[in-house]
This record gives structure tokens, C-alpha cells and sequence, in this order.
């Protein structure tokens, strides 16, 4: 018991925030993973519950609690909808950080996190190698999506399709940028995201392509690490205070008037996460709270800052070639639409390229079931959720798909490429950078 | 945990390894409900996939008197699926079907998990209106509202859960299928099981199936706001609603306490000055929704009403019901536990009712927002606190205890639509007497002799 006792202590700093939650059961209604297996600790009051009964020292099951804690797509919806207004991404993260201080990471983990994630110059050099030797033992999946799968490998990775990585990341292309600001008078902060990097460096050109038309400034650092979300999200709070502090270091080397990301995950992280989780009185609270505000996905940067609209019918200036004569629909990422409640900024980007038809398709705020590591440890689950954003994808009629987050992207494509289903799937900045000659 | 494993095992048999649920954590995990009461944790959780198989489940619990707690969603607020130790959950949610849906004759059959906002979606996706819809309706299920006779904001004009059970089928506490009701809509065959059944909170059997009227969609609708100065005049404007013979489809209130939270919190654009508020919708036919639509603004306006706000449009209409939609969120926001109580008088009494509560406030020293169901009398006084807080805790309990009696010195009753659960079970005999608890109890026993189902529930041990 004396143990838990310590536990108990630890999650004594969001007890207070436990006990807003009244136990009304309304997060059910909107909890995808709940959805799927109708179990009470698979939603936010059955988690909160066990949290409380932790911190009251009456479950001495905590290895159970944790799993249970950790089987959640940190979608956010179950929040938006709270009629208490209870905090539940925020105590869900704190719970994670004090249940794996306590119970100790898995060794997979730590070698992911602590071992890589936590040193980027490691971590870019592993996936350079990585993807010069990753046609061997994978085979192609689906030519639409380009997604390769592997047999020897399915023992790790299931029957996942995936991309492969890029040839070449992003980083090795644009290794930093200083732009100065063009006739827009703005200049911006580039955080491009890991998944961007090493997976899509073709919307972190989709962007620099926008930020020139537009004549904006890009700063952009040399050797930007992960937001930490992953590591933060499985309890290591080391690891996220470590990246916090490279990246917070490298971004106070230049003043900037927006930090923009075309990554749902990344933006949330940055704006909601980064100075709540950093350490109290620190230099990099202090900077995360001043950047809070200036941070922001994308399309709303175009949409709010650069007045981009819905093009007018008759608009003749479109040089669209990718997606002209293309219906195209919208998936919300929960980061945007859910935690920072972004939800027409990137439908009107599509809608500023003329060439293409907007359609909405049913349901299309309703998570994909990612989650970031959620879709590594609970793949079959992440996986009949997707299952369900696929039928949405394929009702609407649309030929491409686009989101705002690139976790997304991989989630909709394995979900599309398993089937076969030769539906794009794309960012919406690609789909408005169409819209500008080169 | 204290179920033998030969138990275990044949619960296993028939609900399927992933039907039974035994660990701590699972346990732990059905030990509560929406009610502000201690957990109890269940020595196993079973959910059941077929009739069949509630049977049998049943059946094994009686022969090795094990206490067997039904629970669909888990939203009710009187302890009515807090378990027994030593006892199981039976869950309900696997059993989701909707299996039938007779347009022709207008009925809809259903197994018990069913959610009753799915339900009420997919009868009006064929042109037909469910309309019981409790605050809860969008994760509570048929099987937890006919057990407990839920309500809803539409109760004035369309009643509640049990003008729409035509029959029910469930297992009583030997396990044994029973049947009762028909699809016709007359049926006088034996004994209105349906009726016993209705607001029986899993304490005389388990539904298996559930067959509920639907009735054609009102044409039409108006909906508006009135506003207030004095409670007095607002809830007067109630009482004179109803004996001008006109009946709305909700007549909701809200005072000025509850008023100050929705505008903080929402910002709708509430005047905070108010007394009271009422929120009106009538529907129906075209021209009759015209006429009392002017009929109710003209009674208003006699009573003293100082402004009011008739919707033109659908997006209006909205606001009007976003208003009232917010009202629990606001003052959940308040204080970390919220007690949500539902003492419910006759029509007539409810300005004595809400002066009551007022009063109460004070004496008590604690923040209480009213609002609620004012056309049926239902009221929701919701009391602030935090459970932590042991002396203002002690506080809200004998608050509460004086607010039941003041309900039923008024005429009125403990619940309008929460149920009695464990919350309410010790004050039963203060609205009943004894005389009708011992009458209940004789019958439990006759029906449950090894007292299995719900044990505890309404009428005590
Ligand atoms: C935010 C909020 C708003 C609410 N608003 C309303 C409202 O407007 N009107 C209203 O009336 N109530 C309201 N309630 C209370 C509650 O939602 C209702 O009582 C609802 O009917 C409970 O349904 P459930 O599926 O959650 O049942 P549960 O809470 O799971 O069970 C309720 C009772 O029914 C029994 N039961 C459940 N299924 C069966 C079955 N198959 N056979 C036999 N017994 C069974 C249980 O044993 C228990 O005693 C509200 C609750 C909340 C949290
Ligand atoms: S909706 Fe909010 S208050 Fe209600 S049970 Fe879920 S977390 Fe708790
Ligand atoms: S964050 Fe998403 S998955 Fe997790 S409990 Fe809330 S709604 Fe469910």
C-alpha cells in the first residue's frame, strides 16, 4: 500500500479536477473507441473514476488502470461535449506521466522515446537509413495510395499499409530558412512536424510554395525536434521537457509574428500543451505561453490572417492541375476541430480552388482512430474506427480526401489502401497550393 | 470478490469469455452511477447477447442467490445500478437491436440497450415521433427508461415513458420469460404486467424486449420566451395556461439564479435582471400552432410578462432551446458536485414550491438554481456543493430531506422522474406510508423469494 500511496500523491495535482466531472455518462454518446466496445473504462468517466479511486488509494490494480487510461484515441471529443466543462485531456496526460513514473515504461518505449525521439540528430540518421533499406522484406500494398505492407515485419506492424518514408525528409532540402517578410509585412515561424518531415515533405513544400506567393517571411531553425506529444502521451514526461527545451531554444533565436504548423497534432501541442506541461517558472513556460497565441494551423493563418476565401465561382485565376474536375472532401482532425474548435478555416482553402467541388461527408468530425500511439497498441480497434471514416469517405463520392493532419493522412490511407479504394488522400494546403503557379 | 469460479465459469458458458468481466478494474468500472452516492463494487460484470442467455443468467444468479443489478446506460440519478457486493452488473448494451419498426402500424419493438436517441432518430428517418426525451436520451437506453418511467422536456403535451410501453417482455426472478401487452392499441388481456413493470428499476425482472407506441409528427411549431420579473407572475402565467384549456409541448422555467449561470457561460444574450423565465413550445396543426401561439402571448402579456420573445425561424427557435439545453452545464460549472434534485408538486402549487425552495437557500446557506418542467410541475432545484466539503455536505442532505417534505406538504411527490433508487428508498414511507411499503414488499417476495433482482432498491431491504 505505501506503494500507492506515493501514486496517489502524484495525482494529487489533478484531484481537484477529477471531481468536476458529476458522473453524468453524457461523454458516451460521442467516445469512438466507446462506440466500439461499449466498456465504461473505455470512456472518460469510467477512466476519471478509476483515476479518482487511485488517488483515494481504493484500486490497487494500477498496471490495469494504466492500460485502461492509455486506451484512448486523446481525441478530445469526450471534452467538447462535457456539460462540467472537466479538463479531461489535461488529466488524462498528468495521469499518464504519474502511472508511468510509477509503473515504468515498457522497454519499447524506452528505447523509442528515450533512446531516439529524445535526440533528433539520432533520430533523423535512423530514418535516413531506414529508408534506404526499406523496399527490402516490404512489398506494394496499393498503387493509388502508394502504401507499401510487409509480411516480415507483421509480427510488429500487423497488416498495416503504410508509406514509405520519403527519399529525401524535408530537413535535407530546407535544412533552415530566414526569409524576411515580402509584401505581406508578416513573417512566421515554420515548425513542418515530424510526419511532414520524414513521410510528406510535399506539404512542407505546399507551404513554403504559399508562404512566397503570399510574401510571407519564413524563419525556420535548423534541427527542430518532435512537438513531444508521442512521448508525452505515453507518460514520459522526460523526454517531452527535453524536446520542449531544444525546441523552445531554437525558435527564441528570432522574432516572428505566427508559428504555423500544417499539423492539426502539432499546432494543439504547441499552443495547449507546450505551457501546460512545461515546468512552472521556467524559461520555456514562459516562451510557450508567449507563443500560444501566435500559434496556428495553417488554413486558419490564410483563412484569418491573409483573408484567403472561397473563390467565386467565375474565378479564372486558377492554374489548378492536380485536382481539376476533382470532388474533394474534409475529414476534421480532433486536434483542430475539437480542441481549438477550427473547423471552417480549411474548408474554405479547398474552396479557394475553383477548379475542384467541396463536398462534406457525413460524420466528418468524428476521429479516425489514430491517436497516435493508440493505433500502435490497439491496432484492430483504431482500425474498425477508421473502418467507419472509410464508409463516410466513400458515401460522400468525393476522388480525394483531404485533412489537416498528417497522422491523419496515414490513418485514412491504410484504412483506403486496404481496400483499394483509389481515393486520394491529400492536405488541404496541397489542394490550395494548386492553385498557385510555380 | 466472492462468486465461486464454477459460477464464473458458467457465466462464461453462456455470455462468451469476453461476456464476463471479472477483474478489478472492470468491477471497479460498474460500481457507480450518475447519482452522488458511495460505489459498490460488483463481484462480476455480465453482458449478456441474447434473450436467452438473460435467462439463464438469471436463473444461475436465483439458484445461487446471487444479486443481479440490471444497467443500461448508468445515467440515472437515484443509485438504481449501483450494484450489491457479492452481486453482478448485468449490462444491457450488447442487446442494441432495433427489431421492428411497423410503419403500417405504427409501433417500434426493441431490445432494452437500445439508446434512446438512435431510436427517436431512426422513427423519425421513417416519418413517425417517439417522443419521450429525457436530458439524457442522447446515451440512456429504452431498457433505463421504461425502468424508470423517464421523462422528458415534451412530457406536458406527450406524457412520459409509460404512454408509450404497449408491451414488454422480461425475465422474473426464476429466470422465466414473461409476457404482457400487445401490439394492438387496445389490450386488456390479464394483468397490465406492462404497467407493474414501468418504474420498477430492475427490482421485478429484467426487459428482454421492449414495444413502444409512435404516434405521427406535429406539423408545425412556435416556440417563445417570456420574460419576468417576479417568480410570482411567472410560474401564475403557468396555472393560467392550463385552465385557458391550451397545452403546450413544453412549458420549461427558469429563475434568475440558473439565468445568471446560462449567460455566463453561454452568453445568450439572457436578461440577467429577470426573475424567472419561461420557455414555450407549442406544436401541432398549422392553425390550431397560430392560435395558441397568440393565445399564450396575450396571457403572458395579461400576467405581466415585461418582454416577449416569439422565434421566427428555425435558428431562433433554436436559441430559445439553447438557453434552456445549457442550463445544467452552467451550473455544473459552478461547484464540483452537483445535486440535481426532482420534487415534482401539482401544477397549481409551484409558486408555493419555488418560494419553498427559495427560502431553503437561504436557510441552508446553500446556491440553488431552479429550472425545469414547470408546465407538468417537475422541477429541478439543483443544489451546489462539493461532497469533499463535509459540513456543507451534511448541509445539502438535510436540505434535500426538508425539500421532499416540502414537495409533499404541497401535494406533490419525491420524483417526477428521477426514480427512488437507494437515494430516495428511506423517505418512501413518508409520501406512501408504511401500509404501501409492506404491500410492495410482499409482493417482491412473492415474485423474488430469494431476493435477487436490484435487492435494495425502492422499498429498502
Ligand atoms: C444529464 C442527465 C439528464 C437527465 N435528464 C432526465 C430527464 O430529463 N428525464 C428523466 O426522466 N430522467 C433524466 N435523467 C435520469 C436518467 O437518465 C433516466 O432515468 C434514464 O431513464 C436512465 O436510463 P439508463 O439507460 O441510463 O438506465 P440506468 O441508469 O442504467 O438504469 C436505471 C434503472 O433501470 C434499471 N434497468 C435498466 N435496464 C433495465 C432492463 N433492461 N430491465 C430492467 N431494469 C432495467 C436499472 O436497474 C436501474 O434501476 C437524466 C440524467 C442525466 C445524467
Ligand atoms: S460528460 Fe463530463 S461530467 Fe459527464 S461523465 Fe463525462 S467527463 Fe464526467
Ligand atoms: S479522448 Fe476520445 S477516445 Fe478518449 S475518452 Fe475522450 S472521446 Fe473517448
Amino acid at each position: 500500500m505505501s506503494e500507492l500511496n506515493k501514486l496517489s500523491k502524484s495525482l494529487k495535482e489533478i484531484e481537484n479536477q477529477l471531481t468536476d466531472c458529476m458522473k453524468c455518462g453524457m461523454c458516451q454518446a460521442v467516445c469512438p473507441v466507446f462506440k466500439q466496445t461499449g466498456n465504461e473504462g473505455d470512456v472518460a468517466r469510467g477512466k476519471i473514476f478509476l483515476l479518482e479511486r487511485l488517488a483515494e488509494e481504493m484500486l490497487t490494480d494500477a498496471k490495469g488502470a494504466k492500460t485502461r487510461i492509455e486506451k484512448c484515441l486523446m481525441c478530445g471529443t469526450c471534452a467538447a461535449n462535457c456539460p462540467s466543462g472537466v479538463k479531461i485531456l489535461e488529466i488524462f496526460l498528468k495521469a499518464r506521466a504519474a502511472l508511468t513514473e510509477y509503473i515504468g515504461l515498457s522497454p519499447v518505449k524506452r528505447l523509442i522515446f528515450r533512446g531516439m525521439l529524445k535526440h533528433p540528430e539520432r533520430m533523423d540518421a535512423l530514418v535516413d537509413t531506414a529508408a534506404r533499406f526499406q523496399n527490402l522484406g516490404t512489398s506494394k500494398a496499393d498503387p493509388n495510395q502508394g502504401t507499401r505492407c510487409s509480411k516480415l515485419l507483421s509480427g510488429v506492424i500487423g497488416n498495416r499499409h503504410f508509406l514509405p518514408l520519403a527519399k529525401t525528409p524535408f530537413h535535407k532540402t530546407y535544412p533552415s530558412l530566414n526569409i524576411p517578410a515580402g509584401h505581406s509585412g508578416l513573417k512566421v515561424a515554420f515548425f513542418p512536424g515530424c510526419v511532414t518531415d520524414k513521410m510528406n515533405p510535399e506539404i512542407g513544400k505546399a507551404v513554403l510554395k504559399v508562404f512566397k506567393h503570399h510574401g510571407v517571411g519564413v524563419f525556420m531553425p535548423k534541427g527542430q525536434a518532435c512537438c513531444g506529444i508521442p512521448a508525452l502521451a505515453s507518460g514520459e514526461r522526460n523526454t517531452f521537457d527535453t524536446l520542449l527545451a531544444h525546441n523552445a531554444a531554437l525558435f527564441a533565436e528570432e522574432s516572428f509574428d505566427y508559428l504555423i504548423t500544417p499539423c492539426a497534432t502539432c499546432t494543439a501541442t504547441i499552443k495547449e500543451i507546450w505551457p501546460m506541461m512545461s515546468e512552472k517558472d521556467s524559461i520555456e513556460k514562459f516562451r510557450a505561453g508567449q507563443w500560444a497565441p501566435k500559434t496556428m494551423d495553417i488554413s486558419q493563418f490564410l483563412v484569418d490572417v491573409l483573408q484567403v476565401a472561397p473563390a467565386q465561382k467565375s474565378y479564372a485565376g486558377s492554374h489548378s492541375i492536380e485536382f481539376a474536375g476533382d470532388t474533394v472532401t474534409y475529414h476534421d482532425p480532433c486536434h483542430l476541430a475539437k480542441s481549438l474548435k477550427i473547423k471552417s478555416q480549411p474548408r474554405d482553402l479547398i474552396r479557394a480552388n475553383a477548379a475542384c467541388t467541396f463536398v462534406e461527408m457525413a460524420e466528418a468530425d468524428t476521429c479516425c482512430g489514430n491517436g497516435g500511439s493508440f493505433n500502435l497498441q490497439n491496432y484492430d480497434l483504431s482500425k474498425q474506427i477508421g473502418m467507419e471514416k472509410r464508409q463516410n469517405i466513400l458515401a460522400s463520392g468525393a476522388g480525394t480526401v483531404a485533412t489537416a493532419c498528417p497522422a491523419c493522412m496515414m490513418q485514412i490511407r491504410d484504412v483506403l489502401s486496404q481496400n483499394h479504394d483509389g481515393v486520394k488522400v491529400k492536405h488541404v494546403i496541397e489542394i490550395y497550393a494548386d492553385t498557385i503557379k510555380d | 470478490m466472492s462468486l465461486s469460479s464454477s459460477l464464473i465459469s458458467e457465466l462464461q458458458q453462456i455470455c462468451g469469455e469476453n461476456g464476463v468481466m471479472t477483474s478489478e478494474v472492470d468491477r471497479q468500472n460498474y460500481s457507480y452511477d450518475a447519482a452522488v452516492l458511495e460505489p459498490t463494487i460488483p463481484a462480476a460484470v455480465v453482458r449478456p447477447n441474447s434473450k436467452e442467455s438473460i435467462g439463464k443468467v438469471i436463473s444461475l444468479c436465483n439458484d445461487s442467490g446471487t444479486p443481479v443489478t440490471v444497467r443500461g446506460a448508468g445515467t440515472n440519478l437515484s443509485g438504481g445500478t449501483i450494484p450489491n457486493k457479492n452481486g453482478i452488473v448485468l449490462l444491457t448494451n450488447r442487446m442494441n437491436r432495433i427489431i421492428e419498426l411497423n410503419e403500417t402500424d405504427m409501433y417500434v419493438r426493441v431490445e432494452p440497450g437500445v439508446v434512446t436517441a438512435d431510436l427517436a432518430a431512426q422513427v423519425a428517418a421513417k416519418g413517425l415521433f417517439y417522443p419521450p426525451d429525457p436530458g439524457s436520451q442522447a446515451v440512456s437506453t429504452i431498457g433505463g427508461n421504461v425502468a424508470e418511467n423517464a421523462g422528458g422536456l415534451r412530457g406536458f403535451k406527450y406524457g412520459v415513458t409509460k404512454d408509450y410501453v404497449m408491451a414488454v417482455e422480461f425475465f422474473d426472478a426464476l429466470g422465466r420469460k414473461v409476457t404482457s401487452g400487445s401490439k394492438t392499441v387496445k389490450c386488456v388481456t390479464g394483468y397490465n404486467l406492462a404497467g407493474l413493470m414501468t418504474a420498477s428499476e430492475g427490482t421485478l425482472g429484467v426487459f428482454s424486449e421492449i414495444t413502444l407506441k409512435l404516434i405521427p409528427p406535429p406539423a408545425a411549431s412556435k416556440a417563445m420566451m417570456a420574460v419576468y420579473d417576479s417568480v410570482e407572475t411567472a410560474t401564475q402565467t403557468v396555472a393560467a395556461i392550463i385552465a385557458d384549456r391550451i397545452v403546450p409541448c413544453t412549458l420549461e422555467f427558469m429563475d434568475n439564479f440558473t439565468i445568471n449561470a446560462v449567460e455566463d457561460f453561454a452568453n445568450v444574450g439572457l436578461p440577467r435582471d429577470a426573475k424567472a423565465l419561461l420557455l414555450i413550445e407549442v406544436d401541432g396543426h398549422p392553425a390550431q400552432v397560430a392560435e395558441d401561439g397568440e393565445r399564450i402571448e396575450q396571457i403572458c402579456k395579461k400576467l405581466g410578462a415585461r418582454a416577449i420573445q416569439v422565434a421566427r425561424n428555425d435558428a431562433e427557435k433554436d436559441k430559445v432551446w439553447e438557453a434552456r439545453r445549457a442550463a445544467l452545464s452552467a451550473l455544473a460549472r459552478l461547484k464540483p458536485t452537483l445535486v440535481l434534485e426532482d420534487a415534482t408538486v401539482p401544477r397549481s402549487q409551484i409558486p408555493a414550491m419555488v418560494s419553498a425552495i427559495e427560502k431553503l437557500a437561504l436557510k441552508y446557506d446553500i446556491p440553488i438554481g431552479t429550472f425545469g418542467h414547470a408546465g407538468d410541475g417537475n422541477l429541478h432545484p439543483t443544489l451546489l456543493t462539493d461532497r469533499r466539503d463535509v459540513a456543507h455536505w451534511e448541509r445539502v442532505e438535510n436540505c434535500v430531506a426538508d425539500l421532499f417534505d416540502a414537495a409533499l406538504s404541497l401535494g406533490g411527490t419525491l420524483s417526477g422522474e428521477h426514480g427512488i433508487g437507494i437515494a430516495k428508498a428511506g423517505f418512501m414511507k413518508n409520501e406512501v406510508g408504511q401500509s404501501s411499503i409492506d404491500f410492495c414488499r410482499t409482493m417482491k417476495a412473492a415474485i423474488d423469494p430469494n431476493n435477487i433482482l436490484n435487492p435494495g432498491k425502492i422499498i429498502g431491504q
